[in-house]
């Protein structure tokens, strides 16, 4: 506990590349939830040792593939009801879960635990420079109160330039029949 | 599921199709990409079931001409698995274990399996859903003189944790398949009776399959019909409403208005009621998370054989971690995970059930909800 300011958390951990799964990095963090105002995501400072697999190649194919698509891609309900992702679909989905991390981060309080549950909607949106955009409605679930919360996000990658998340915002729920 | 094979003679064609593989996300066989489609090349989409009328449709309004070239592609793979040896034959054929079932193949699998194991299975009448469909619970019993302790287990109180259901009716065939060969089952029936519940809350499952795969509560009206569900593993009668709860409809936490208002909970607590000297263990089996929790989520108070819980509950993670690695982290709830009142387990507990414990199964948050078919079997075999 820090006065007058917040709680700071101090990290070990180890994270495993989803794709590689032998490909681990160790990595220590401090993380500063602050006093009072909920609205502000919590101060994250990490460092990391070991190297993650390069996926140059991977994000070059991807990159190429979305750019000579002859119309936007259009897809919904990522995973599918019974967990199954169309491999054309799995670095959208992993694109999804880059940026929903960031989404999660700007909206942690030491009492929520957010996880992506789905994709419900993404659509490519054209641009005229070299970026890739996508516009996400994603599901979010939230461990605590167990709700399923819709949210909408744009996302801007680039195999240099990696993921941005240039807007988001909750979306309101359907009112339940 | 069908497959069809079409020949696409124009590019608008090929675009229209391409639109629809991608919107509806269909499983393409050939070619793999929706990009590779091409005119004048062979074309083999395979369409679910539920979608095969509206793709015909779109298909003819396109004037896009096709050939059915698989009619019934589950008929296919039940072909081309192998006959099972004469011991199998209790268990339903061609009933597939490794992928999720909708109610109504769960109501025709439990008339089936109390068919082919007659001697060791009997299914009873529970009670009633809020939309009025009947419970059924199995009874797995090997004739005796003697009274055994029961072991209850109950799957599916959550309508979106889809492999809880998958997970009990896995449970009750292996134990079906192995109680004459393997020598700890056949131990087990000749002491416990078995009581599985393979889904609680048929209403919410069935509208998770239909209407909305995430949700989680029952369907029972509130509001005049404005507001629908109840959280049923916070309508219980334990501490209810008092911590972990909302007293509002629209939550996924609401608790309802009064211990006990659901149907589904009064139908599974009048029965626990009647027979809990004889139960010896509760088990209610969840996802996601990996966990086995012990009471309680409504107070941090450790139950009175809180050792002894936790001593089975410790042993029991590390089978389980045995079978294929899986870590599950066990403790108190209220401990390890949040706090909640109202829940089928802590009631279970108060009112004298010694081990009562939930399940909450694979995964860790990378699917939750939406655990891939290919999970089931890994899932339900370290599990058991």
């Amino acid at each position: 506990d820090i006065d007058d300011v917040g709680r700071k958390y101090h990290l070990e951990l180890v994270l495993e590349d989803v794709l590689d799964k032998d490909g681990t990095v160790n990595c220590t963090a401090e993380v500063l939830y602050h006093l009072g105002n909920k609205n502000i995501a919590p101060d994250v400072h990490f460092t990391t040792e070991g190297e993650l697999k390069n996926t140059d190649e991977a994000d070059n194919v991807f990159y190429n593939r979305i750019k000579s698509l002859e119309k936007e891609l259009v897809a919904e309900n990522i995973p599918d009801s019974h967990g199954n992702v169309p491999p054309e679909m799995e670095p959208i989905r992993l694109l999804a879960w880059a940026a929903a991390g960031y989404v999660i981060w700007q909206n942690s309080t030491e009492n929520t635990k957010f996880q992506l549950a789905q994709i419900k909607h993404v659509k490519q949106v054209k641009r005229s420079d070299e970026y890739l955009e996508f516009d996400y409605t994603i599901l979010l679930h939230e461990m605590v109160s167990q709700e399923i919360i819709p949210w909408q996000m744009t996302v801007l990658w680039h195999p240099q330039h990696g993921v941005q998340v240039t807007q988001d915002s909750p979306q309101p729920k359907h009112p339940s029949e | 599921d069908q497959v069809l094979h079409i020949v696409p003679e124009t590019f608008q064609q090929v675009q229209h199709l391409q639109h629809l593989c991608s919107t509806l996300l269909l499983d393409l066989w050939k070619p793999l990409l929706p990009e590779d489609i091409s005119a004048g090349e062979d074309l083999h989409i395979r369409v679910p079931a539920a979608l095969v009328q509206e793709v015909k449709d779109s298909l003819d309004q396109h004037m896009i001409s096709y050939k059915v070239l698989i009619p019934d592609v589950q008929e296919l793979v039940d072909q081309s698995m192998p006959r099972d040896r004469r011991s199998h034959r209790q268990i339903p054929e061609g009933y597939v274990y490794t992928q999720y079932h909708p109610m109504e193949e769960i109501y025709q699998w439990m008339t089936q399996i109390q068919k082919s194991n007659s001697e060791l299975v009997t299914q009873h009448y529970l009670g009633k859903t809020t939309e009025n469909r009947i419970m059924y619970y199995l009874q797995i019993s090997q004739p005796s003189d003697k009274t055994k302790k029961i072991i209850w287990m109950d799957c599916g109180i959550h309508a979106r944790e889809w492999i809880s259901p998958a997970f009990c009716q896995w449970f009750v065939k292996e134990i079906l398949q192995n109680y004459k060969t393997d020598p700890k089952i056949s131990r087990f029936l000749q002491n416990l009776d078995l009581y599985v519940l393979p889904v609680l809350n048929i209403d919410g499952y069935i509208y998770s399959w239909e209407r909305d795969r995430l949700w989680r509560k029952n369907r029972s009206p509130y509001m005049n019909g404005t507001c629908y569900g109840t959280d049923l593993n916070r309508n219980f009668n334990s501490s209810w409403g008092s911590i972990g709860v909302s007293y509002n409809c629209s939550s996924d936490i609401f608790c309802g208005s009064g211990p006990e208002s659901e149907s589904e909970t009064r139908a599974v607590a009048q029965f626990i009621e009647r027979k809990k000297s004889d139960i010896l263990c509760y088990l209610t089996i969840h996802s996601y998370g990996q966990y086995i929790l012990t009471p309680y989520g409504s107070t941090t108070k450790p139950p009175s054989n809180s050792e002894e819980l936790m001593h089975v509950a410790e042993k029991a993670a590390a089978a389980l971690m045995g079978k294929y690695g899986t870590s599950y982290e066990v403790g108190p709830t209220s401990l390890i995970l949040y706090n909640n009142s109202g829940s089928s387990r802590d009631w279970a507990h108060m009112i004298g059930i010694p081990f009562s414990y939930t399940f909450e199964l694979r995964d860790k948050g990378t699917h939750g909800f939406v655990l891939p078919a290919d999970q089931i079997q890994p899932t339900c075999e370290e599990t058991m």
